[in-house]
């Protein structure tokens, strides 16, 4: 299947692109994404492991399933604050 | 309320929006663009968002206000693109009939707010140096 991910801010540009696509296997996860970026990409590799990854604009954990009609989005860390 | 927006935040119309009869404390939060972080001079911030994402996000953080408080009104507000120093980049504005209800209410959406929302900033130095703002959640800054 292939999957369209969503990047933004810093992961945007290192990748150079809003979007990218991956070809995966049916079942793939999270973690799958992660890991078929990171090699893709491996100027983003450290960011890419720093960030969450959203499906249909919730946060996931690595071991959630997608499927080709998820929405699939890098969030890199948010500032956080001013503390 | 619950908006992203490109154009300048008319905070006063949000506090007017948020007011009720039923409540006698307004508290409004705004978070500006400030010129020094530590010795290192910001000229501007760009804001970058996931939109959809934000703005569901920004809807569940009022959601949790009524929750935990007898919450009246309630805006959240978020620009994006470049600001100058000095612009409102957030505003939050929170109605409740007593105001230790109003100031803990708005102390929490916006402490959530830059802790969940995806909207991240671009830090623009006087030379032109550009970094995207993603701190180490480790690190205590």
């Amino acid at each position: 299947m292939i999957l369209q991910v969503q990047l933004f801010a810093r992961v945007r540009e290192l990748i150079g692109d809003e979007c990218c696509s991956l070809e995966l296997s049916t079942g793939s996860t999270v973690a799958t994404i992660r890991s078929a970026l990171g090699s893709r990409y491996p100027q983003a590799k450290d960011l890419i492991a720093r960030s969450a990854v959203a499906v249909n604009c919730e946060f996931a954990a690595n071991e959630r399933v997608v499927d080709d009609v998820d929405e699939i989005a890098v969030i890199p860390p948010v500032s956080g604050g001013g503390r | 309320m619950i908006q992203l927006t490109r154009d300048p935040i008319d905070h006063a119309a949000l506090t007017e929006l948020v007011r009720k009869p039923g409540c006698g404390a307004v508290v409004t939060f705004l978070g500006t663009v400030r010129d020094l972080t530590g010795n290192e001079e910001t000229v501007a911030l760009e804001y970058e968002a996931y939109p959809a994402m934000a703005e569901q996000m920004m809807a569940t953080i009022a959601d949790e206000l009524r929750d935990r408080w007898p919450v009246a009104g309630v805006a959240l507000v978020h620009r994006l693109g470049r600001l100058d120093v000095g612009e409102v980049s957030v505003a939050v504005a929170v109605s409740t009939p007593h105001r230790p209800d109003a100031f803990a209410a708005c102390r929490y959406a916006i402490d959530r707010l830059k802790e969940v929302v995806p909207i991240w900033k671009k830090d623009i130095g006087p030379a032109g140096n550009q970094e995207w703002i993603h701190p180490d959640a480790s690190a205590t800054n």
